[in-house]
């Protein structure tokens, strides 16, 4: 068979993209498809997978200790998504396994949802267009005010390649920016807040564009929430548990902060119920990178990943050990 | 300085905040209030000496010649059109409007619809309220950043709206009056054409006899099946049938639309589309700018009544 003669990637689950361009992906690799066999993941693994140099994913399936021990030739993981947190790394260092994610093709659309969420909660966008639809101008005649974007103090938490496109971006209106990273970063001209309770107390609008990790877990707190104060409005296109979903829920139903634009949540898709019901809120199905323009530019980078693995040239996108 | 006997006459309701700050100075008569009594109609009539309209109504020629001691028609917008310019430049009587202190939220605005209606927000905040994603995902959309943008009319909100649209990587060209030559975007005399040669076109001019449906087939048919109008201007510098017929058949990608023919009657075929965002006529209504432009309203009345130079005339 052709596809004999072509290099094997291992896919648990198929990630979008790879539904996307199945047809042309298998022209270039065989791929084993561990979820179309009716044996329990472990055990496929066992019987095909003791060869597979390279596994393909995304970041709703996580490549545990367990799945990395039954993989004993694995050496590269190329995962669709920018973030990392569904990847055991401390195992995959261990082993030397080198891990490539999606660079800096999300970026750009990342950062444009991250703003049209800012603009849409201060603005009430998705909230008029309801009121609009519902035939509810001739009625209730002029809608209520909204917040003006220009002069806002934005802190964004995470200046990695998704918070400096936000910066670049809310700059031009006129949002004066700080951030809070793990460390400062040279060459930026925003403020930056080691602390990202001063930071949430220094800012009307949180934009948090960060991985989720050990320490970034639940970092925005009740503590922070009420930093930012009751006119706050956080943007979330990160990792839904980088906030303490519970406390944001409480602080948005409370009035103790003004509102939210949520791309991310801690149990996708499973929300909570109290959000539906507030209009001061904005929900998307964690699709910030969801574009077909990206969709294409990610298989370019997923291809030529694996492209470049398999004839020992140097990766594209490597995630770099800092 | 009190004029606490000037008559005002508001011909739409406004903000709080205006009405407010034009009762601690004038005597205030609200239209809705004026219209339903023939008789204190009567009696002010021949007492207005200054008109505060909106966008939604400002100061035709019947009501003009209602008003013998008309002297200023000081308007909480930037759009005009909804003033007998000639009958007021006939009588004497100035206009003044407030530019300026709106092109930035109206610029955040255009910038905020257009992603809305690129991104389908509202349709994926939808998708997740009505509980979808539980079933299934979203479909992909198209990207916003690096798209080719076309402005029409490149005046201060359209100039705004460049500015931001450049820090998403986007490529500006315009299409105006005249060519602005302090400018480094690409002009086109021919609206055709400018929308021929962009994916993004925001309407951003002002409304006049020489601008009334502007943007019509022709312009819809250049911009394509892939194209998006994002509308801050005025409803009726886009053919609106023409618009809804390209929407429902596919002729047109999507649309972001704050302002329409008939306001506030939306056009019922619109309601139910996905590629539409709708908003109603908000695009200057914060209130950080509400405030700004309702004390503007009060500098030029308060201008006009000491016999000083109006701030922001238009005529």
């Amino acid at each position: 068979m052709v596809e004999d003669h072509l290099p094997q990637v291992l896919v648990l689950r198929p990630p979008k993209s790879f539904t996307f361009f199945e047809t042309q992906f298998s022209k270039k690799f065989h791929f084993l498809k561990a979820w179309e066999s009716q044996l329990p993941t472990t055990d496929f693994l066992a019987t095909h997978a003791a060869s597979v140099k390279a596994i393909l994913c995304n970041s709703s399936t996580p490549i545990t200790a367990d799945i990395l021990h039954h993989l004993p030739s694995l050496k590269l993981i190329v995962t669709t998504s920018v973030g990392l947190d569904h990847i055991n790394l401390p195992e995959c260092r261990g082993r030397s396994i080198s891990v490539a994610n999606a660079g800096q093709v999300f970026s750009e659309d990342c950062a444009d949802l991250a703003v049209g969420l800012l603009i849409d909660v201060l603005r009430k966008i998705s909230a008029a267009d309801r009121f609009v639809r519902a035939g509810l101008w001739p009625i209730s005649g002029d809608y209520p005010l909204g917040s003006k974007l220009g002069g806002k103090r934005v802190g964004i938490v995470g200046l990695g390649s998704i918070g400096l496109e936000v910066a670049k971006r809310l700059e031009a209106f006129g949002c004066i920016i700080s951030y809070n990273s793990r460390r400062e970063k040279a060459n930026v001209s925003y403020r930056f807040y080691s602390n990202v309770c001063e930071l949430g107390a220094n800012s009307d609008a949180l934009i948090i564009c960060c991985a989720l990790n050990d320490e970034t877990h639940h970092m925005i707190n009740k503590e922070v929430m009420k930093a930012l104060g009751k006119e706050g409005v956080i943007v979330n296109i990160g990792r839904g548990a980088v906030i303490d979903e519970k406390e944001l829920v409480q602080c948005l139903v409370e009035g103790e902060i003004g509102g939210a634009g949520l791309d991310v949540f801690e149990n996708e898709p499973d929300l909570p119920k109290e959000l539906f019901t507030l209009d001061n809120v904005v929900l998307s199905p964690h699709l910030a990178v969801f574009t077909s323009e990206s969709f294409s530019d990610l298989f370019d980078l997923v291809t030529g990943n694996l492209e470049a693995f398999f004839s020992n040239k140097p990766l594209l996108s490597p995630l770099l050990d800092e | 300085m009190k004029m606490e006997n000037v008559c005002i006459l508001l011909t739409y309701p406004v903000p709080e905040y205006l009405v407010q700050e034009l009762e601690k100075r004038f005597r205030v008569f609200k239209f809705r209030d004026v219209a339903s009594n023939p008789q204190l109609i009567g009696e002010i009539s021949s007492s207005i000496r200054a008109i505060v309209g909106t966008s939604a109504w400002g100061a035709d020629a019947r009501l003009i010649d209602e008003l013998p001691k008309l002297e200023i028609v000081a308007s909480y917008s930037v759009g005009f059109d909804k003033i007998d310019l000639v009958k007021c430049k006939e009588r004497g009587i100035t206009v003044t409007n407030t530019p300026d202190v709106l092109s930035d939220d109206v610029a955040d605005f255009a910038i905020g619809l257009a992603l809305a209606t690129v991104r389908r927000i509202c349709v994926c905040d939808r998708f997740v309220r009505g509980g979808k994603w539980k079933e299934g995902e979203f479909e992909l959309t198209t990207k916003f950043s690096g798209k080719s943008v076309g402005i029409v009319g490149l005046g201060r909100i359209g100039s705004a709206i460049a500015k931001r649209a450049e820090a998403f990587g986007c490529t500006i060209s315009y299409h105006s009056r005249s060519e602005k030559p302090e400018s480094y975007y690409k002009y086109y005399p021919n609206i055709i054409d400018l929308a021929a040669n962009c994916n993004i076109l925001f309407v951003a001019c002002a409304l006049s006899k020489g601008t009334k449906h502007i943007v019509n087939r022709k312009v819809i048919d250049a911009l394509g099946p892939k194209g998006i109008i994002v509308n801050i201007g005025r409803g009726a510098l886009i053919d609106e049938p023409e618009l809804v017929s390209a929407l429902l058949e596919g002729r047109l990608a999507g649309a972001g639309l704050d302002v329409f023919e008939h306001e506030p009657k939306v056009p019922e075929e619109l309601l139910g589309l996905e590629n539409v965002v709708l908003q109603p006529h908000v695009a200057s209504d914060t209130v950080e700018t509400s405030i700004a432009m309702s004390d503007l309203v009060i500098k030029n009345l308060e201008a006009h009544f000491q016999n000083k130079p109006v701030l922001t005339p238009v005529l």
